[in-house]
């Protein structure tokens, strides 16, 4: 669904409104191209479009909500949420008024497009399997426009729609022996690609060595983006959102009660000036561009919902509670002498599966995989059979963080649970003087 | 239904010319209730409708999805599943002669006492004021919820050859949360039903006892507060069904799916320990381990009559007296491995295509009560309620954590600790089972979130379970 027609849909719907009624109409629609592949073949390949209406109507202090797929076909997509509307309308007269409505009373306008033409995923695909001929390569080619739209009785529009492709994928050794990379963009670039698998099969001569066993204890370790990212996921998690620090169920809370501390060179931004989300949120509030959450080693701001706003008293400065444009702040590391400063320990390339093993203390626990080395003396030199760690964030980025390099990766999120993820992270490795492996 | 049977007659008068065809309509709608804090929050209406068309030409296999059920929106998609099906020709792992074909016509509904709107929305948001409100016990409970959430399925399959499954699975699912906090130690308890699901109607509500059920799970939030650490050592552990649920899920369930044996997983959810010349001589776990693939426990998650490929669904032994029988692998998979399977090729909603999923995997029962498990244990641990899952990407290295821990001395339940944690090795975890408990110690439960698949899938699975007692497992507690 385009822009014109969800606008027109939308001030349909908003022509039948009653009384003091006002409503929120939102969209997500994607069109993708879905391939997946395993031993460098496709798997299971396909498309899928869908629009998704959001409609939330309000009266007075009360309000429902509803969602519905969408035809595309309006006077069709017009009868169905206007029955949705009726459903809704009928309850509003059995619910009681919300205390913690909270929504934008003033018209706002925003459109943002990013990318143009998409590559087109077929001849990407077969250009793939073909520069990859050779490799075991398993994974997701994901690609197409994703849409999303605000437009409300108050005079809300607003527009995000990007078009983008996001490959996701590893190469296999033998078992669990194996590297991975993504490469996602606004420009499919053959280059680009021939590149990265170039530096998939170094790393798989790497892998070739015998795998060194190690035994549980404390390890110096080097943890690259990726593997950063898989503890920025943790720390999303009830780490930065208000109502989880209202209600003492944070993992920070001992950061925020002084007990514990990070290192005074970790800053955490939500960075939503990255432009890759929207800015609006579904109540019509604007994000700013940044909030710091974590500013030099002690706790800064929360994200704050519209929901949380009013509850708490506190000012709307995010769609949700976790971030979706997390930045972690580079350090003086230069990547080029990560290896040298690790001298000897481990140079985790992936985590996985990570969960919180004690949440009162920031503890996780998760996996070592794919592309893990064992350093000796500053060079590789053999891949590490996956490890179970266990450990605190305030003894990984705080009393035990050696370093964060200049150099950043900005890492497009690949999931695809709600329709494809628009979310990112920009982060630096990380030289932490030990990490726990328990198993 | 009806609806759907309409625009599957649209769609098969004027189907493309192809080797096979399938089109799978799912008809979703939902809602969802809440009371936090006293607070209602807003009530969320769903809606869903849409289809995936899928192709089989010239050797190859493709798909379309689409929520544009007009003719001309079935035939777009339609033509994707073309475009695909041929790329998929010249580039694809399999030949799609392997692709399942199905002329099964089967029905399945499940089991719904009392419907969802049977009881008026007044009525069941003052249910829901009043089990939170008895949560609420003192000022050490920090935050508190209950909430009622309503999910009726209906989907109907058919084919080019003539299958025809419809197919409504209802879902009520009540639950409650309790958060209690002292100083820095907080601590949550879910009870009312949060974690024993079923399809059903309202009933459910009665089942689990949402309402009775409030005062122990705010009681026992508030005790965990003050209860000692729970040890770091190497002790028994009894699992209550509520947690034997995620055991099961995590090291039997996944890593039995043909799959991830197969490779197709390995980007993403992970490969597996299980081997194809494993199937018929591997011991998983002791004589006493006994683990079905079982689509016709009543009301149970995924019992039905047959999965999103059309094969039509039958109980089947994965795991017999230890030794292991069969992975989960639907026909495509079992073409692909050689080996045998189960109907199990499943896909959370219409915009995603079947894949290797759990439906209902049970550990079947062995003798006695919950109390004859624990008259057995001289020095252990009970964990219930699971908070805490990691598993490496073989489902090999699990660690869990559990919402209450309860000690075990000689024979007796004692008091309770806080932060119960376990860790082991799935491969040699299961041949430490040493008990479980009889028929009327089973309970029917399940996830409704299991993740997997690219695109990313969630799925509701069942599992039903007696306790188990499992001997010296590496237990361990909060902080360090």
């Amino acid at each position: 669904m385009n822009q014109d027609a969800f606008y027109s849909l939308s001030e349909q719907l908003c022509a039948g409104l009653r009384g003091d009624e006002h409503l929120f109409c939102s969209l997500d629609a994607e069109s993708s191209d879905f391939v997946r592949l395993n031993r460098n073949r496709i798997r299971q390949a396909g498309a899928v479009r869908s629009a998704v209406l959001g409609l939330n109507l309000i009266s007075g202090a009360r309000q429902a909500e509803a969602a519905c797929d969408l035809s595309g076909e309006l006077e069709q997509d017009l009868t169905l949420a206007r029955g949705l509307l009726a459903r809704l309308r009928e309850r509003l007269a059995h619910v009681p008024d919300d205390p913690y409505l909270n929504y934008s009373t003033e018209p706002s306008l925003s459109d943002c497009w990013v990318g143009e033409t998409p590559p087109d995923a077929g001849a990407a695909v077969a250009d793939l399997l073909t520069a990859a001929a050779g490799l075991d390569l398993v994974g997701i080619w994901a690609s197409g426009e994703i849409s999303t739209g605000l437009a409300s009785s108050i005079g809300h529009r607003h527009w995000h729609a990007s078009t983008s492709f996001n490959l996701d994928w590893s190469a296999y050794l033998e078992a669990d022996k194996a590297v991975k990379a993504s490469y996602s963009g606004l420009t499919w670039e053959p280059g680009v690609l021939a590149e990265k698998l170039e530096a998939m099969r170094q790393g798989l001569a790497v892998m070739a060595r015998p795998a060194r066993v190690i035994t549980p204890g404390r390890y110096r370790a080097y943890l690259a983006p990726a593997a950063v990212a898989e503890l920025m996921g943790m720390l999303a998690w009830g780490g930065f959102d208000l109502k989880s620090h209202r209600t003492r169920q944070t993992p920070l809370l001992k950061l925020i009660r002084g007990e514990r501390a990070f290192d005074p060179r970790v800053t955490i931004r939500e960075e939503q000036a990255r432009g890759l989300t929207p800015v609006f949120t579904g109540e019509g509030f604007i994000q700013p561009g940044r909030v710091t959450l974590i500013d030099q080693g002690r706790f800064g701001h929360c994200l704050v919902d519209a929901r949380d706003a009013k509850e708490y008293g506190e000012p709307v400065n995010a769609a949700g509670g976790s971030p979706a444009s997390v930045g972690l702040a580079p350090g003086d590391l230069a990547t080029a002498d990560v290896l040298a400063r690790l001298d000897t320990g481990l140079w985790i390339g992936n985590l996985w599966y990570c969960n919180w093993s004690d949440p009162n203390d920031a503890r996780v626990t998760g996996m070592t995989r794919f592309g893990t080395w064992w350093v000796e003396q500053g060079r590789i030199e053999a891949p590490v059979k996956v490890m179970r760690f266990d450990d605190s964030l305030y003894h990984l980025l705080g009393d035990r963080l050696e370093g964060l390099t200049t150099e950043r990766d900005l890492l497009m999120d690949p999931q695809t649970y709600e329709g494809r993820s628009t979310e990112s992270a920009l982060l630096p490795g990380v030289l932490v003087g030990g990490i726990e492996l328990a198993l | 239904m009806d609806r759907l049977h309409q625009i599957a007659e649209r769609f098969a008068a004027a189907a493309p010319a192809c080797d096979y065809w399938t089109l799978r309509l799912v008809d979703e709608e939902s809602e969802h209730l809440a009371v936090r804090q006293g607070v209602v929050e807003p009530s969320a209406l769903g809606a869903s409708l849409g289809a995936m068309v899928t192709l089989v030409v010239g050797g190859g296999v493709g798909y379309g999805a689409t929520s544009d059920l007009s003719p001309a929106g079935l035939r777009a998609a339609a033509d994707q599943a073309l475009g695909w099906a041929a790329r998929h020709a010249w580039l694809g792992l399999f030949d799609a002669a392997h692709y399942p074909r199905s002329a099964l016509r089967a029905d399945y509904r499940g089991p719904v006492a009392e419907p969802w709107e049977a009881m008026s929305l007044p009525d069941k948001l003052l249910l829901l004021q009043e089990a939170n409100q008895a949560l609420a016990l003192d000022e050490r409970i920090v935050d508190w919820s209950a909430w009622l959430a309503y999910r009726r399925v209906q989907q109907l399959l058919v084919t080019s050859d003539g299958g025809q499954i419809a197919q409504i699975w209802t879902y009520v699912s009540p639950g409650l949360a309790a958060v209690a906090n002292a100083g820095s130690q907080t601590q949550r308890r879910h009870g009312g039903g949060a974690d024993w699901a079923q399809q059903g109607g309202l009933e459910r509500i009665g089942a689990v006892g949402l309402l009775a059920d409030a005062p122990r799970v705010a009681e026992e939030a508030i005790a965990l507060l003050t209860a000692p650490e729970c040890p770091r050592d190497t002790r028994d552990l009894i699992l209550t069904p509520g947690q034997m649920v995620l055991q099961i899920h995590e090291s039997i369930g996944h890593p039995l799916e043909l799959d991830r044996i197969l490779g197709d997983e390995r980007n993403y959810a992970g490969t597996s320990f299980v081997t194809p010349e494993m199937f018929g001589t591997y011991r998983y776990g002791s004589e006493l381990l006994n683990v079905t693939f079982d689509p016709t426990v009543p009301g149970e998650l995924v019992s039905g009559a047959a999965d999103d490929d059309g094969t039509p669904s039958r109980r089947e032994y994965l795991i017999r007296n230890g030794i292991l029988e069969r992975p989960l692998g639907g026909v495509l998979s079992q073409a692909r491995s050689g080996l045998p399977g189960t109907a199990n090729a499943r896909a959370c909603a219409w915009d995603r295509p079947p894949i290797d999923r759990m439906a209902n995997i049970n550990l079947e029962p062995g003798e006695g009560t919950l109390d004859a498990l624990i008259a057995r244990v001289e020095l252990g641990i009970l964990m219930d309620t699971n908070r805490s899952w990691s598993i490496d990407d073989s489902r090999n290295k699990f660690q869990f954590g559990c919402e209450l821990g309860r000690l075990i001395v000689d024979g007796e339940l004692k008091g309770l600790v806080r932060n119960p944690g376990y860790r082991g090795i799935s491969a040699e975890f299961w041949r430490r089972l040493d008990g479980v408990g009889g028929p009327a110690t089973r309970e029917v439960r399940g996830v409704q979130n299991c993740g997997k698949g690219e695109p990313n899938q969630s799925v509701y699975v069942g599992h039903a379970t007696p306790p188990a007692l499992f001997r010296s497992v590496a237990v361990f507690g909060g902080v360090e």
